[in-house]
């Protein structure tokens, strides 16, 4: 028989408010799994708070998520624990103060019991630009997880706990939910407060979850949206529960054909097609669609975003917090020596980019340009959604790579993203969902893609192609 | 436009606050200029009178009134994290 932390949430907080396990049983069954992390997808352990957390709900077992353990990506603020970006900038950071998506969970008796690995600053593919080594892919140790939430990705499907939380800038939850054979979903942009997460390119950053099955992320979602006065971004929820879903009826899908090349891995176009033709079963009506610009939505993405990611990592001075280097004797020194020293060769390729597109004489070519562009991928878009309920495509045009493969050529690693960057630079919601792994059993996953606030949409679909589909 | 050069990359270091050894600069070079030269795609679309987005929710500026809120953040878990402090304030080099 299962343990009772692997089953559906809905069960778990069942169990907890019936009284048949405590939240500190669950809670010490995870940190034990978690002692076993043997894809190194955890950075830090909270114990003692957490511990202390789950006494405090065995008292009154109250919540949506009354008991449940999760792990938190380790760009989120965690009060009273490191929270390192896995970047050496930050190695010795101790948060200040909850992040606001934490808090939230908490609030409704979620206990966060670690931090998850990622690529530093969330800049990567893979996990591998991790400041305190990769995560490796629990379906194949020679793998990556994708990235940059790979190790909240990896946690999940080694079932340390029910959900992570993670964030997609450019795909940072969709690809390692594809690469992992979990559920990850990004929400419509700016319905959950960013307030204590390290901001990486603010036009784009989304928080979501990463879960076993859509049901439960979209149990979690539903606890993750909510206005907070700390984020003016944020847009307002149209939904009273994103966690009671319907069977979708008489859909209508656009598949991106852009996207259905010959490059494709002939395993990822076969479990795609095999996907599609599922939905065809259960009714949709299933049509080719064109988006032309998203064939340069990644030159785009990597204009944009690098040019955010210069301006928020202009913050790390060596002043306030984070790495600094005082050996220098001007204040310019001190500037330069910590930032020289507590950025990887990532951050750096990445905020010289920025700064580069930005600076004058270079503006208009590149990053005005890049503007333009956003904003035909939005009308291409958003004229395919006039037409569809939902768009699909793969996640990813191949599943995991191997360790090594791609960190060598920065630009190899920005391809990973091709099919999930342009539905950021939209501000739009997309899940992937695990379909037919490849024979070797590494996971493959689905993107579904709803226009901005058809996030319960998308959570139907992902939903019913999780209940048709033959995984494993 | 993808000819960066040496001084190109030190111009570029030094606007982000980085400093890099004559083999950085060389490295970096190599590996901007194919980030660069992939990105220069975008510069066969025709974008005539297309306005630029910098944001795709729609929202405009978000005012607020101009008070102290309480965040709940204490000054000691904040000076924890402070390179060099005097149990107040942050300490600096001097500037003057």
């Amino acid at each position: 028989m299962s343990h009772v932390l692997d089953t559906p949430i809905s069960d778990i907080v069942s169990a907890v408010k019936s009284g048949e396990i405590t939240a500190t049983e669950l809670v010490r069954e995870a940190l034990e799994r978690a002692r076993h992390d043997k894809n190194h997808s955890l950075l830090e352990l909270i114990e003692e708070r957490a511990i202390e957390q789950a006494k405090e709900i065995d008292k009154k077992p109250e919540g949506k998520l009354a008991g449940v353990p999760f792990i938190a990506k380790d760009n989120f603020l965690t009060f009273g624990s490191k929270t390192t970006a896995a970047s050496h900038m930050l190695g010795n950071f101790k948060a200040p103060f909850q992040s606001t998506a934490v808090e939230r969970l908490e609030a409704e008796g979620a206990i966060c019991i670690a931090k998850a690995n990622l690529d530093a600053f969330a800049h990567g593919s893979s996990t591998e630009n991790s400041d305190f080594g990769p995560t490796t892919n629990p379906h194949d140790e020679t793998r990556v997880p994708g990235g940059s939430s790979g190790g909240s990705a990896a946690s999940v499907a080694l079932n340390i706990a029910p959900f992570a939380l993670g964030t997609d800038t450019g795909g940072s939850i969709r690809l390692p939910a594809s690469f992992t054979g979990t559920v990850g979903f990004k929400p419509t942009y700016g319905l959950v407060s960013r307030y204590g997460v390290v901001a990486m390119a603010s036009s784009t950053d989304v928080i979501g979850p990463i879960a076993r099955s859509v049901e439960d992320a979209a149990l979690v979602f539903d606890v993750l949206a909510g206005n907070d006065w700390r984020d003016s971004t944020m847009i307002e929820r149209d939904q009273t529960s994103y966690a009671s879903l319907s069977k979708p009826k008489q859909l209508k899908i656009g598949v991106i054909s852009e996207f259905m090349t010959d490059s494709l891995d002939s395993e990822v176009s076969r479990s795609t097609k095999e996907a599609i033709e599922l939905l065809k079963q259960t009714g949709a009506e299933v049509e080719e669609v064109h988006i032309p610009a998203v064939e340069h939505s990644l030159a785009c993405y990597y204009i944009i975003v690098p040019a955010e990611i210069s301006s928020n990592l202009a913050r790390f001075d060596g002043i306030r917090y984070g790495f600094s280097e005082r050996s220098g004797e001007s204040l310019d020194d001190v500037y330069k020596n910590s930032r020289t020293n507590g950025f990887g060769p990532e951050a750096k390729r990445r905020i010289m980019i920025g700064n580069y597109v930005l600076s004058s004489g270079y503006y208009d070519a590149y990053y005005k340009k890049a503007m333009q562009v956003r904003t035909l991928l939005v009308d291409q878009f958003n004229k395919a959604f006039e037409k569809y309920d939902v768009l699909v495509s793969p996640v990813a045009p191949t599943p995991a790579f191997k360790l090594g493969e791609n960190n060598q050529d920065p630009l190899q690693m920005y391809l990973a993203d091709i099919m999930t960057v342009g539905v950021s630079l939209v501000g739009a919601p997309a899940v992937s969902v695990p379909v037919r792994p490849t024979a070797s059993g590494l996971p493959i996953g689905l993107q579904i893609i709803g226009a901005q606030r058809s996030d319960k949409i998308v959570l139907e679909v992902a939903r019913t192609v999780e209940e048709n589909v033959e995984n494993g | 436009m993808t000819n960066l050069s040496d001084d190109d990359v030190r111009y570029v270091a030094g606007l982000s606050k980085f400093n890099l050894s004559d083999d950085d600069i060389s490295k970096f070079k190599q590996e901007l200029a194919a980030i660069l030269e992939y990105v220069d795609q975008l510069q066969d679309i025709d974008t005539d009178g297309v306005e630029p987005t910098a944001q795709v929710t729609g929202l405009v500026n978000q005012m607020r009134v101009d008070e102290i809120k309480d965040y709940g953040v204490e000054r000691a878990d904040l000076l924890e994290n402070a390179p060099e402090d005097d149990g107040e304030s942050l300490k600096v080099p001097k500037v003057l």
